[in-house]
């Protein structure tokens, strides 16, 4: 992770991938979210959706697991420069989720994470708050997920 | 058949689901599919961040919410899902073992404009542990039917 005062409104990072199949849908849908349309085809057929759709939390879920990823591989890649590692926190919350497009069986949703806003905080010394825009995009091109998440990250040591 | 439409939640509505405990094991699992920080995997790297110890992801949290709000309503409920959620807090750590229940109220109803056949009932969720600590709290407008279809 790059220092809370080396990351800038608007950085940008494309995350990758995630192909969302009927079994993955299904095998979350059952452990958390057991709505009819995130479990059974012929279900979800009748349902308003009209096919098999993934849990809006499975989709972020997904966004969650591609940013580790993402953020451990560019960790990976400072230490073999020898730079030193910023520390990311814990969040505090989200806001502004939306859902916008079902994601069924068989999509493909890249996801990306855009720097949105950035905030000192007085009640821990030491780090910042980052507001990402983060998004779904299916496999037409068409939106299906965005939100502002937030996080703690650590500030380059001496930074005021 | 669904008990529960749109016209049966108005504010004053309130409710209580769960308990629900969140075993470390689930936890570890959890995070290790969708979220694999050490501070959600492994207690000794946990003691070193910001949670003092090992902490559930807070898309987990979200998650089991999730479920003892369908098992509790949703299921019985005209459910169409959700557009989105205005708002997630992450107020403390929910630690391995943990019991969570979670209260909801109605903060306001609206009849969609544009399909006659459903509206939105915004519910405010509060999520706590079994030590009383409120660990999440969550604002989700929730698409119902309404009880005459495309009245």
């Amino acid at each position: 992770m790059r220092y809370f005062d080396d990351l800038q409104v608007g950085d940008r990072i494309e995350l990758g991938t995630h192909l969302f199949t009927a079994e993955d849908i299904k095998t979350f849908a059952s452990q958390y979210d057991p709505q009819p349309f995130h479990m059974d085809e012929a279900a979800a057929a009748r349902s308003h959706f009209g096919a098999l759709c993934a849990s809006g939390w499975h989709t972020i879920a997904a966004w969650m697991r591609l940013r580790v990823l993402y953020a451990q591989r560019e960790d990976a890649e400072r230490l073999a420069r020898g730079e030193v590692l910023a520390k990311l926190g814990p969040s505090p919350g989200f806001r502004e989720l939306k859902w916008l497009r079902p994601v069924y069986a068989g999509d493909t949703i890249t996801y990306a994470s855009e720097v949105a806003e950035k905030r000192v905080t007085r009640s821990r010394p030491g780090w910042g708050i980052i507001f990402a825009r983060n998004t779904g995009t299916n496999q037409r091109g068409e939106l299906v997920m965005s939100f502002i998440g937030s996080g703690f990250v650590e500030r380059r040591p001496g930074a005021t | 058949m669904p008990k529960f439409y749109f016209e049966d939640f108005a504010p004053g509505w309130t409710a209580e689901y769960g308990p629900r405990r969140v075993s470390r094991e689930e936890m570890i699992g959890f995070a290790a599919q969708y979220d694999p920080q050490p501070m959600h995997l492994d207690e000794e790297a946990a003691r070193h961040t910001m949670l003092g110890g090992l902490g559930a992801s807070g898309w987990h949290t979200c998650a089991v919410m999730m479920r003892m709000i369908a098992d509790g309503l949703l299921l019985d409920t005209a459910s169409m899902g959700a557009p989105g959620i205005d708002e997630v807090r992450w107020l403390k750590p929910v630690r391995p073992g943990d019991s969570l229940t979670v209260r909801g109220s109605v903060v306001g109803t609206r009849a969609s404009q544009s399909k006659p056949d459903r509206g939105f009932v915004t519910f405010h969720w509060e999520v706590f542990n079994d030590r009383g600590d409120k660990v999440m709290t969550l604002v989700v407008p929730q698409m119902l039917m309404r009880r005459n279809g495309a009245a």
